[in-house]
């Protein structure tokens, strides 16, 4: 880490700028204040706020239970069933409205294991730099390399695949990720001369890391975490609809997706509207991490 | 009397056709449902081929004057519904977009405070030069090159045929300054805007730039409008200045009256709170304005100033001066202008300088610290010896690129040095700050120069103050360490409510004072301060000097002081050394290294620093050149490149030795005290008389 902080630390001889002193930096105020009035953000969250209230209670939403059997088979859309059957004769809306909470739960988890690992990561390699660093970014660099669905097909037939499966290996191909975004960030902030005064009164690394440089740097992680969440629905989706996820019964979206594909001409309502569902969520957290980045620039 | 009541300022004599008017200017900024106004009612004029000063701090709506003007301002600004603003006898405001066009860079150009990223990085110089002309005048590719090289000729640059085939960031700042002058002149405008063009620069780069700027208005009789936060710059460059506050204009006039007899408080307070020659911390404090600007879009219902000046009134805070005429061509927006006069200055009470032998604190020996770079290995200071005694104040000056920032790094332990050894206290100093003990980082601490990065803006002041004080001072625990921030609060003149808000609720002055509070938490010994004030507005920098000259003498402490600004460290420092491309040139007390003989590079950044001290000479001598972008340092002298007084073979050649004068003080050079001192008083002499008889 030596050799590192001296590199940085040199060419900090600064030129007298009265210019910009004296004007404040938004930072923190802005977001609170911008986000409400983002039509951007506005649209996502509410669409998004739709799927995550219909995962948590989709039991007093559904007309009918999703695992129920009808006598009718691929049946069109009608007044008794406002989305049709599919091909064993089981309600495509109840299906569609009780599929939001496996979608819901493993993205999210995925998630938020991939952020912890990362944040971790990208704070100590960005602020140690050094070999850490050197040997962390390769890794990184490595995993990048690697087109994620390949990873994916490894490791869950082999090692076989429950919904626990599937969150972990989507939040540790995530960790180097979201640590490479993180580990940027850091990088700005530790030249700052904060950093040095709480280096100088004898501040502790990871208590610099923890207390001075994570609370400034919130901004970028929020919007790259909110970014993960929809890549994580994506992904979670494509593994179930390459039934390497989620197995049936489940109604989760991108498995039903896959089933109901051999029916596309004769029942394309089976895949029409899970698809449907599956695009609003994706679209709608990814509406939100504009809406996000956009505050959080201004 | 009149002129002021019809609410329209007119000069008494106004010249025929001015190049620019603007009459009752007012900018605001939306901000939400909110309307921050920046600028209001503001009215001047200038003539065809002089200059304009336009003089503010940071905030008062200077640039917002030049965007009007270039009809550049942003979405969210709104121009107010009377403002008035004609060129060249045609209304701007109303001009359409393919009018403005045709006007811009042709016969109005602009030239910006930063040179570097006002140039385009991936087009050769010769590309962007010849452009204006291929665009303006329609001249053929080859003609334009033509006109271009002939172009930076004519504003000096040494070998135009060469530049031409650079890159931006292959040129010095000073030359990309010198591109971006070619190119607005390029057109031959009716009015030229100067926005700060000189504050990025070095000062002996700036005076360079300024030099140019005065010839070439002589030359090209343009209309220049030059926006500044420096008086002494403007009042070289301008015929007439005004003086922003807070976005109105308090004070208008000739340059020469106004900074000789100002007719504003506010003027006058600028004026006095710039170190003077002959003024220094043993002859008393410096003249300071209380308080801080404004905050924008706070519009007070009377004069803006009136919470800072000394002599305001009841009525003077609740109703607004009008502008009125106070002499021939002479504007002021003050209703007790005729008791400038009686604001007294600062009373100088003299102390006597700490009686008793030096006690040698920190002796530094034979100091070097190399970088690798790019393959190249680029010495960042050199061989550097010196001392600090106890309770003294050690001025370091140079150039950017000088090493000093390098120095202080390697001081404070944030950065290791190649070679040589420090000690502090006579005991040797193991250099990296994890190594060091607590007792001596308590001890050595530093002050930076931006305080709005070196606060950490999501910990309230107190919890910033606290850490310092649970860090560097193990006396005190629970309770007893609140009072002690309390104290630490108090001894920099912080209200207990600051302690609660975060730094970004601050302004520049009271985070400087935060930053040097927390310095001070563990009773140290040496407090290492890099360019402590020159982040900060003209206003507020004398009282955080005078804060601390005050700290220094109550606690016994000693500074080592960064600066480029050479009336600062005269103004604070006990002993002064100058530093040159990671070299110490020369050393000594304050007194016997600000008179000659100097080592000619001191010699250079004391004539380029502006002054409004007119009786002395400073023009004469100016450093050729840049000193950075040479990856290894020139043979011999390292200054003879640039040194105006070069001897010849042997300045190339042989490195020069150290020369003691009959007053002390050490410089290295091959010319000889008594020799030099007959050349620098000589020439000093040369400019000063047409100087006084003008």
């Amino acid at each position: 880490m030596t050799s590192a902080w001296e590199a940085t630390a040199a060419p900090a001889n600064g030129t007298p700028d009265p210019g910009w002193a004296g004007r404040t930096g938004p930072r923190r105020s802005a977001i609170g204040t911008a986000l409400p009035r983002s039509p951007t953000f506005l649209v996502g969250a509410a669409i998004l706020l739709f799927w995550i209230v219909d995962a948590a209670c989709w039991r007093l939403l559904v007309p009918y239970d999703p695992q129920r059997i009808f006598p009718t088979t691929l049946r069109a859309p009608s007044g008794e069933h406002l989305l049709g059957t599919d091909n064993l004769g089981r309600d495509v809306l109840s299906r569609l409205l009780s599929g939001a909470s496996t979608v819901l739960t493993v993205a999210p988890a995925a998630t938020a294991l991939g952020m912890v690992g990362g944040v971790a990561l990208g704070l100590a390699t960005g602020y140690w730099r050094g070999l850490l660093d050197d040997v962390a970014m390769r890794i990184v660099d490595a995993v990048l390399a690697f087109p994620l669905v390949i990873i994916a097909v490894l490791v869950l037939t082999t090692l076989g695949s429950s919904e626990f499966d599937v969150i972990v290996l989507i939040g540790v191909t995530f960790t180097p990720l979201v640590a490479r975004t993180v580990r940027s960030a850091v990088l700005a902030e530790r030249n700052l001369e904060y950093v040095a005064s709480a280096r100088l009164a004898g501040e502790s690394a990871p208590r610099i890391m923890i207390s001075e440089i994570l609370p400034n740097i919130v901004g970028p992680i929020v919007v790259e975490g909110t970014i993960r969440l929809g890549y994580a629905i994506f992904t979670s989706a494509t593994l179930s609809f390459l039934t390497l996820g989620i197995q049936q019964p489940s109604p989760d979206w991108g498995l039903t997706i896959s089933l109901g594909q051999i029916y596309l001409q004769v029942a394309p309502w089976m895949v029409l509207f899970p698809a449907l569902a599956l695009a609003t969520l994706v679209v709608a957290v990814n509406l939100v991490a504009d809406g996000l980045s956009q505050a959080v620039r201004a | 009397m009149t002129a002021g009541d019809q609410g329209v300022p007119v000069l008494p004599d106004p010249p025929p056709t001015p190049t620019l008017e603007v009459a009752d200017l007012s900018v605001s900024y939306r901000r939400g449902a909110r309307l921050c106004t920046v600028v209001s009612d503001l009215s001047f004029a200038i003539p065809p081929g002089s200059a304009y000063g336009l003089v503010g701090e940071s905030g008062c709506g200077k640039t917002t004057v030049a965007m009007s003007l270039m009809r550049y301002l942003p979405d969210n600004a709104v121009v107010g519904a009377g403002s008035r603003i004609s060129f060249a006898g045609a209304d701007l405001l109303s001009a359409g977009e393919k009018t403005l066009r045709a006007w811009r860079g042709n016969r109005i150009a602009m030239v910006y405070q930063d040179p570097g990223s006002a140039l385009n990085p991936s087009m050769h110089v010769a590309a962007q030069v010849a452009e204006i002309y291929q665009t303006h005048a329609g001249m053929s590719r080859s003609d334009a090159m033509a006109a271009a090289e002939q172009m930076l000729a004519k504003v000096r640059i040494d070998d135009p045929t060469a530049v031409m085939r650079r890159y931006p960031h292959q040129l010095s700042g000073g030359q990309q300054q010198r591109v971006m002058i070619a190119m607005a002149l390029g057109t031959n405008p009716d009015l030229l805007i100067l926005d700060e063009p000189t504050t990025g620069l070095d000062a002996t780069v700036e005076a360079e730039v300024l030099d140019l700027v005065e010839a070439l208005r002589a030359e090209f009789a343009t209309a220049v409008l030059f926006i500044s936060h420096n008086l002494a710059v403007v009042a070289r460059i301008c015929d007439q200045v005004g003086v922003l506050y807070a976005g109105r204009l308090i004070e208008q006039g000739p340059a020469a009256q106004m900074f000789r007899a100002p007719r504003h408080p506010y003027t006058l307070g600028l004026l006095r709170s710039a170190p003077r020659r002959g003024r220094t911390k043993a002859t008393g404090p410096l003249d300071s304005i209380p308080g801080s600007l404004p905050p924008l879009g706070s519009d007070p219902p009377g004069c803006p100033y009136a919470a800072r000046c000394p002599i305001a009134v009841p009525r003077c805070h609740t109703e607004l001066p009008e502008l009125v005429p106070v002499g021939p061509h002479r504007l002021s927006r003050c209703i007790r202008h005729d008791e400038i006069d009686r604001i007294a200055p600062a009373p100088s009470t003299p102390s006597s300088p700490v009686a008793g032998e030096p006690e040698v604190l920190l002796r530094i020996s034979n100091l070097t610290k190399r970088y690798r770079s790019g393959g190249y290995e680029v010495v960042a200071v050199s061989d550097v010896s010196f001392e600090v005694n106890r309770g003294e104040v050690f001025g370091l000056v140079g150039e950017s690129g000088s090493g000093k920032s390098t120095l202080a790094r390697c001081v404070v332990g944030m950065i290791d040095p190649s070679e040589g050894e420090l000690r502090f206290e006579d005991v040797p100093v193991s250099v990296r700050d994890r190594r060091r003990s607590r007792g001596l980082r308590k001890k050595i601490q530093m002050v930076f120069q931006n305080p709005d990065t070196a606060l950490n803006p999501r910990h309230s002041v107190g919890h910033i103050l606290r850490r310092a004080v649970a860090l560097l001072d193990g006396t005190v625990h629970g309770g007893a360490r609140d009072e002690r921030v309390a104290e630490l609060a108090a001894s920099v003149r912080l209200e207990p409510g600051h302690l609660l808000m975060r730094p970004g609720a601050l302004s520049g002055g009271l985070k400087q004072r935060v930053a040097i509070a927390r310095a001070f938490a563990g009773a140290p010994a040496l407090v290492l301060c890099d360019e402590p004030v020159s982040a900060l507005d003209v206003s507020v920098q004398a009282a955080i000097l005078n804060l601390l000259v005050v700290l220094q003498a109550a606690r016994g402490v000693s500074y080592i002081f960064i600066s480029h600004d050479m009336s600062v460290v005269r103004y604070l420092a006990d002993r002064v050394g100058v530093m040159y491309l990671g070299q110490l040139v020369e050393i000594g007390t304050t007194d016997a290294v600000f008179a000659p003989p100097y080592h000619p590079y001191t010699e250079a950044l004391l004539a380029a620093a502006p002054s409004l001290d007119q009786a002395v000479g400073r023009d004469r001598i100016r450093p050729r050149g840049n000193s950075s972008s040479q990856p290894a340092p020139p043979s011999g002298c390292r200054f003879h490149p640039r040194c105006p007084r070069q001897l010849g073979h042997i300045c190339r050649t042989e490195e020069p030795p150290w020369q003691l004068t009959d007053a002390g003080n050490r410089y290295r050079c091959h010319i000889a005290p008594a020799e030099l001192a007959d050349l620098q008083r000589a020439s000093a002499e040369v400019v000063a008389a047409p100087k006084s008889a003008r």
